[in-house]
């Protein structure tokens, strides 16, 4: 311990706390947010088994038995497996985001003079980092079983990228659940029936078409659908800008939606 | 007097029907300790939220170092520190990492960061364990690292929100130590606790508040003043044994029961003895055990909530209800704390 006459003495100095930097405070909830990702590779390892499970799967157990027109079923079935990959991903946001609110750590970080929307920017950014890390092991798993895109390189890029930016927003969406379920057991029993109709009622698996025809409606407008549709064009076959624009049109839609409720309830919580 | 580097002034709280705060004032001068003492869901914990710009009150004012708290929430988030009861650190950073997490959002300069990181590892005894993460620290070690965190930036006002529950005695009385370090340095503290030992040794003044609303205020020394100079306790085996005696002793001063227990509060200790010695002879009782001591704030607390065990019994369900303002609840959560 410090003898008090030391620390009066240190008192003296000047303290130089500043005030909210909300790009500056962003980075550094990121920065935080990545240490945990780093600190947990058994999550990160978790959340990439399952998906490359799922290749396996349907490349040699149900491969056979789907038969789409006109295109191997592995390239038929990676844009799928991408978005079903980052879709089941973004639980994580929201989980996370609760368990801070749990733990306490949220009441810190707003005792703080920080930018209110730091821990939400921050959360989501980190999450996105995580994400290019799954995407690019699941395109390598994918070329080691046989996809093998028709597209340029640019191209598939591109689509990769989308996948990208629509995990991006679906991590707004449930940072939502999370700040209203308050709890990691709550905000994941929320989350599955958000994501399995999503993402088996489209066309990530099977094609549309093979669906009952009231199914067919939501299933392929629903957002999975469309993002899954557009990459498939982009890594394969080639897309139409329409099917593109969709894509973007969803994935702006949803931030521009779930991003401000998410703040405002970032504020208000509890 | 200077204005009070915390003041709270007829805040009022509801969380739908349930009147968390009904009314509560407070102040603490500069360089002070108040200690808010309670039981849970007395509204220590949302007095303590207000004041530190996380809820906001539903009426009344709240101000800390002259500026009300919710005109400038920032302004006050910058000249405060908060340690919260559920030592909230990143388990997955270090120690030192979770000091730079809030020194970098305090927006130090990273120098100045490193600077008091150095001093508060050192300070709290962390030093060897700057670099383990602290979800392998120990109960006692994630209170420190969490008081540390709250002092990165060094604000002139702390709240401590109950600073030592479910820590052994031997950390708690290492953080006490602590905390009076902080003291002498100057630093304004807010603590809430439902131990009574806490408060009486931290504590300039005491805010007993009980159902959001303030049962009681004063120093430790004038707390227990109302009590008389000196507790006799006496001890039986059973609670009938407690009942005859309070007929013997009613007489020689105020009597509190607790189960098998009976306190005695009187003024001229030695002689009040020897007469309580004398009643309990003459009516044949043998009580288990027979003491002096001098008065806690247990025995305050004992005596402010006593009152509770005479009235109709109320309802068990505590929190819920927003009319009980005298419970018997409070004799037993009063000696929870003990």
């Amino acid at each position: 311990m410090t003898a008090p006459s030391a620390t009066i003495a240190a008192r003296a100095s000047v303290v130089h706390v500043g005030r909210p930097r909300w790009f500056g405070d962003a980075l550094t909830i990121a920065w935080r947010n990545v240490l945990n990702i780093r600190r947990n590779p058994e999550l990160l390892v978790f959340s990439t088994i399952q998906p490359v499970i799922f290749v396996l799967m349907f490349t040699y157990v149900f491969g056979g038995a789907i038969k789409v027109p006109g295109v191997r079923y592995i390239d038929y079935l990676m844009p799928g497996i991408f978005v079903q990959t980052v879709v089941f991903g973004s639980l994580t946001t929201g989980v996370g985001l609760a368990e801070d609110l749990q733990t306490g750590l949220i009441d810190r970080f707003r005792s703080l003079p920080m930018a209110r929307s730091a821990v939400l920017v921050g959360r989501t950014f980190a999450d996105l980092l995580r994400n290019v890390f799954v995407v690019a092991l699941m395109a390598v798993v994918g070329y080691l079983v046989g996809w093998r895109p028709d597209q340029s390189a640019l191209s598939v890029l591109a689509g990769l990228g989308l996948v990208l930016a629509f995990s991006y927003s679906l991590s707004w969406l449930f940072a939502n659940v999370g700040l209203y379920a308050r709890n990691s057991e709550t905000a994941q029993a929320i989350s599955f029936p958000i994501m399995a109709p999503l993402v088996f009622a489209s066309s990530a698996f099977v094609p549309v078409a093979t669906m009952p025809a009231w199914l067919q409606t939501f299933a392929e407008h629903q957002p999975v659908s469309v993002v899954v549709d557009a990459v498939r064009g982009l890594t394969y076959g080639g897309a139409t800008t329409q099917e593109v624009l969709a894509a973007v049109a969803w994935i702006v839609g949803i931030v521009a939606v779930c991003a401000p409720i998410a703040v405002r309830k970032y504020r208000q919580v509890v | 007097m200077p204005a009070p580097a915390i003041l709270a002034e007829d805040l009022v709280k509801t969380f739908g029907d349930v009147e968390a705060l009904k009314g509560v004032s407070f102040g603490a001068p500069t360089g002070t300790v108040l200690g808010l003492l309670g039981p849970n869901g007395a509204g220590k914990t949302t007095a303590l939220r207000i004041l530190t710009t996380l809820l906001r009150p539903d009426r009344g004012r709240a101000e800390v170092l002259g500026v009300d708290v919710t005109v400038d929430p920032v302004g006050t988030r910058m000249s405060i520190g908060l340690a919260g009861q559920n030592a909230a650190v990143d388990a997955n950073l270090s120690g030192r990492e979770n000091l730079r997490l809030v020194g970098r959002l305090t927006h130090l300069p990273s120098a100045e960061i490193k600077r008091r990181s150095d001093a508060l590892l050192e300070q709290f005894d962390l030093t060897r364990a700057e670099n383990r993460l602290v979800r392998t620290y120990s109960g006692g070690m994630r209170r420190r690292i969490d008081l540390a965190a709250a002092l990165v930036h060094r604000p002139p006002v702390l709240f401590l929100d109950e600073p030592t529950t479910g820590l052994d005695p031997r950390s708690r009385t290492d953080l006490w130590g602590t905390i009076e370090d902080l003291v002498a340095d100057g630093t304004t503290v807010l603590l809430t606790t439902q131990y009574l030992e806490e408060a009486d040794r931290l504590a300039d003044r005491i805010v007993v508040i009980d159902h959001g609303a303030v049962i009681a205020e004063g120093t430790a020394t004038e707390l227990k003043g109302r009590l008389g100079n000196t507790v006799i306790e006496v001890g039986f085996g059973d609670a009938a044994g407690v009942a005859r005696a309070t007929e013997q002793l009613a007489r020689l001063g105020a009597i509190s029961t607790d189960g098998h227990q009976l306190r005695l509060s009187v003024t001229n200790g030695a002689a009040a003895m020897l007469a309580a010695v004398r009643a309990l002879d003459a009516a044949d009782l043998q009580p288990l055990t027979l003491a002096l001591r001098e008065p806690t704030l247990d025995d305050v607390f004992l005596s402010l909530t006593g009152h509770a065990a005479e009235e109709p019994t109320p309802s068990e369900d505590d929190d819920a209800s927003p009319t009980g303002t005298r419970r018997g609840r409070r004799t037993k959560t009063g000696m929870a704390s003990t």
